[in-house]
């Protein structure tokens, strides 16, 4: 159910409280207001969906029309694929429309941010009543003025028209006549039928590609204001660090500087998951940012770093081993009885999967421009989460968040890495601070040492097959990791983890280990580390059952079952459908010619995964140089599921391809590592990212169910990491259980 | 120190240290803010402009060593025929995500086009590995550098 038919269901089908207005637009043409309170109170548990949903239209005389893309664009293609969602529904030509970007206002727009591939799955449905509803103004609009029943009239390419009467107008020319119609109901206008799509589900550029390909100034790294400085802040290389001292005075001293500040934090207890609080720094403000970036270079600070600086990476990996000889800490799910199984098993497999943490790295760094005037302040920010930052920043300031004005511009990369807002609460406090208005941008040394990363972990595995090779006992002893006393972010283990409800006894549970580092949502947060123990695990499973992988995951989800509904806090979510997995399970094999005879050296393997409401299943072909144990990864095979329609072609594969490559280069290279609490690497020296010459080939498919349309961002990216791990066991038969990569480990020697 | 230094083809005279990287110059002097930060060290290519036609990492580029040299940057590219079919290319096969690398890749793409009219994937790999796509473009990237040679845009690359 999408969140719309769970407003359906819990309102009962009574009128709700749903407001269309409309009104003239500044500079002619008509403005339109899509309300839903009644959808917003319903939902107490998340703040930035705890509000109204609406969307924005504006058609100038000539018959241009302005479509507002409310949600951060983070390079998903939200601020093309909402407008073609719009557009479809409303009938105009795509080459009439404008995107233009939202204002941060809840009020009028609802939830207004970029996470959890939940944009499309939470507004495709209201967004199209949106359009239709502008659309049924302007017919209405046109049949009065022509004296003839609305039913009568048609609509095509941003012209309304009647046949019997041979009338025609532009909605241009209609527009101030549609803004006096009383709005409709747009819970019971009528939708197209997705067979007369024009728009949706054809391949649309970017619109903002023009821009990029100009070199535009168009990121959040390249906002100018008038009387602007700019601005670094240092903390300590251990998060939470207190200041002690520094060379305040030599600091000041150097070109360019304008200011040094000491800054005084306000965290306390880590979040779970997204940080706004800020903590200890030296700000510089200078008149160039390479004046103060060339500062931090003499810039010696004494940090008190706590009891985090105890904490190193061989002292995490030594006390998760101790840890795993026990008893986990905490039950997660007890299905039948593992041990008794185990006992009658034919054979019985443990393994133990490990894999580091990691950071976002989104290419542009860090970065908020802000102004502080008048006791009100004015952000320009790249953010995914823009509410969040809004009410971090009054907070701080202690003044109320009407008096905090947020831009939110084109993000540089997302990945999760800005539903954290810390950045922009640093450049508020700096320019608070300071006086004039700063951009603060971090260096890329900042920019991975003060990340919100992407949580390590350890699953500690014990299965048995019986003499048939049939799956009877499945058991994870889970070490994660904590932050303030609670599971930190993204480093939790779901009950119903597959293969949990398909085998008989099952056995989890999770031990944790003190961090007090923020980790949080990284695309596909949680579902990239668990599927790739989980579904390596199973191939191994798999081998030992002398059974075909893909036959084997196959027989596992056996017939199809009733999914599951869970109420989760942005509405009603289907759970796992058994049938669709096997759906793209079986296509993906046929995609790639799976079981195919390969040259020694070369295999390949598999990985499916659910996540986001879209199930995935990926095929990587890859070959392992016997001498030097390098990893060629050739080819990726990927078949998703996520409903009745791909909004955009062009985006959606594209989305899927970098999440493949993304997951590609996560466990080829990607680790961070902790000395004394501090982050060891600084750059793309010590943390490489995927090159060009490293990148496979990538096919994607997608299957067309009838379901309910659900996002892409990010269920494409888990599947692939084990389909690799798995492709290497079949080309050089040796396991990856411990990520990244080592090709030491897999030369034909070692 | 005063320099004037040639972008884009016009002389521009700034008041700045000698070690100010030529990116910076560029972005917050002259306002050419279409060459991107990514790392400050050379890595990520995101900085990437042309030096007399030699795609350059701006970032680590002082000022001070550009003399008389043609800078080129994103904002320049278009006014050569190379530059404008990378970036037509660049659009018809919708290569963007975020978009933040990809004047970079731009450059690097028009540098290389300009040297080797008719790249091979093995050409593509030396001349762009320099030049990180943290959303993984890297596929149509490809593709739109053999459809600005007018060659055949599918990958090539042996596979086994």
């Amino acid at each position: 159910m999408s969140p719309l038919d769970t407003l359906n269901a819990n309102e009962g089908g009574v009128s709700r409280r749903t407001f269309l207005t409309a009104s003239a637009a500044v500079g002619g043409g008509v403005m339109l207001n899509f309300s839903i309170p009644a959808f917003a109170q319903r939902e107490g548990s998340a703040p930035e969906a705890a509000a109204t949903l609406n969307a924005y239209i504006r058609i100038a005389p000539n018959g241009e029309t302005f479509i507002v893309n409310k949600n951060p664009e983070i390079g998903q293609g939200i601020k093309t694929s909402f407008p073609m969602i719009i557009a479809e529904e409303l009938d105009v030509a795509w080459k009439d429309v404008r995107a233009e970007d939202a204002e941060v206002d809840p009020k009028k727009y609802g939830a207004q941010f970029a996470g959890g591939s939940l944009s499309i799955p939470m507004n495709y449905e209201i967004l199209r009543r949106t359009g239709a509803a502008a659309r049924l103004m302007l017919v209405t609009a046109a049949a009065r003025t022509w004296k003839v029943p609305v039913e009568e009239c048609e609509t095509a390419d941003g012209v309304v028209s009647h046949k019997g009467k041979n009338k025609q107008a532009t909605y241009g020319q209609l527009a101030d006549e549609a803004a006096k119609v009383p709005p409709p109901n747009p819970m019971t206008v009528k939708l197209k039928d997705p067979k007369d799509f024009k728009i949706i589900g054809k391949p649309i550029g970017g619109v903002d590609s023009p821009k990029i390909v100009r070199g535009e100034p168009i990121f959040g790294i390249d906002v100018t204001v008038p009387g602007m400085k700019y601005a670094v802040y240092e903390k300590s290389p251990v998060y939470n660090g207190k200041f002690v001292s520094a060379n305040l005075d030599e600091i000041k001293a150097l070109p360019g500087i304008r200011g040094v500040y000491v800054i005084k934090g306000n965290v306390t207890t880590l979040d779970a998951g997204l940080y706004n609080g800020l903590t200890d720094g030296v700000a510089i403000v200078a008149d160039k940012w390479h004046q103060a970036n060339r500062a931090l270079g003499k810039l010696q600070v004494k940090w008190d770093n706590g009891e985090t600086a105890t904490r190193s990476t061989p002292g995490f990996v030594a006390k998760a081993a101790e840890l795993a000889k026990g008893p986990y800490e905490k039950e997660i799910k007890k299905d039948g009885n593992v041990d008794d199984a185990l006992k009658s098993a034919a054979k019985v497999l443990e393994a133990r999967y490990e894999y580091p943490f990691i950071n976002h790295s989104p290419l542009e760094p860090m970065n908020t421009t802000a102004s502080f005037k008048n006791g009100k302040m004015e952000i320009w920010s790249p953010t995914q989460m823009p509410g969040g930052g809004k009410t971090a920043v009054a907070k701080l300031l202690g003044i109320p968040e009407t008096d905090v004005t947020l831009h939110v511009t084109r993000n540089g990369g997302g990945f999760g890495r800005r539903l954290s807002n810390d950045f922009m609460v640093e450049a508020a406090a700096v320019a608070k601070e300071h006086g004039e208005p700063v951009k603060l941008l971090r260096n890329r040394r900042q920019d991975i040492q003060s990340g919100v990363f992407r949580v390590g972990g350890f699953h500690h595995f014990k299965a048995g097959l019986d003499a048939q090779g049939k799956l009877i006992a499945f058991r994870n002893h889970f070490v994660t990791y904590s932050n303030s006393g609670k599971v930190a972010g993204s480093g939790n283990l779901n009950a119903t983890e597959f293969p949990q409800g398909y085998v008989e006894n099952v056995d989890y549970g999770y031990s944790m280990m003190p961090l007090e580092i923020p980790t949080g949502p990284m695309r596909a947060p949680q579902s990239n580390t668990v599927a790739y123990a989980y579904q390596s695990f199973l191939d191994e499973l798999a081998h030992a059952a002398g059974k075909d992988t893909l036959q084997f995951q196959l027989d596992l989800l056996g017939p199809a079952k009733a999914p599951v509904v869970n109420k989760g806090p942005f509405g009603e979510q289907v759970g796992f459908n058994n049938a669709r997995m096997a759906g793209v399970l079986k296509a993906v094999g046929e995609k790639s010619g799976w079981g195919k005879k390969l040259p020694k050296g070369t295999g390949m393997g598999i990985g499916a995964y659910f996540s986001h409401s879209g199930y995935f299943a990926e095929v990587v072909q890859a070959s392992v140089n016997p001498k030097t144990g390098d990893v060629r990864v050739e080819k990726v095979w990927i078949v998703g599921d996520v409903g009745r329609q791909i909004i955009n072609p062009s985006a959606g594969g594209n989305q899927v391809e970098g999440g493949a490559i993304d997951g590609v280069s996560q466990a080829l290279a990607q680790a961070l590592t902790f000395t004394n609490g501090a982050v060891d690497q600084t750059n793309f020296h010590n943390y490489p990212l995927l090159r060009m010459h490293q990148a496979p080939h990538v096919e994607v498919h997608f299957l067309t169910t009838d379901n309910n349309t659900t996002g892409l961002g990010e269920p494409g990216l888990p599947p692939v990491i084990p389909a690799l791990a798995n492709a290497i066991f079949a080309a050089c038969g040796k396991r990856v259980r411990t990520l990244p990569i080592n090709p030491a480990e897999l030369k034909s020697n070692a | 120190m005063s320099y004037t230094i040639n972008v884009n083809g016009k002389p521009r005279t700034v008041d700045v240290e000698a070690d100010t990287p030529l990116l910076w110059v560029l972005r917050d002097e002259l306002e050419l803010k279409g060459s991107k930060f990514g790392c400050g060290m050379g890595l990520c290519g995101a900085c990437t402009v042309h030096i007399n036609g030699n795609p350059t990492r701006s970032c680590v580029t002082p000022v001070s060593a550009v003399g008389e040299a043609k800078v080129t940057t994103i904002e320049g590219i278009g006014e050569s025929d190379t530059g404008k079919k990378v970036q037509e290319a660049w659009l018809a096969l919708d290569v963007m995500q975020c978009g933040y690398c990809q004047a970079g890749q731009i450059m690097s793409a028009t540098a290389l086009l300009t040297r080797t009219a008719k790249p091979t994937d093995k050409d593509i790999d030396d001349a762009m590995s320099g030049n990180i796509c943290r959303c993984a473009t890297y596929t149509r990237i490809r593709a739109a550098i053999k459809q600005a040679a007018g060659l055949p845009t599918e990958d090539k690359r042996e596979i086994a």
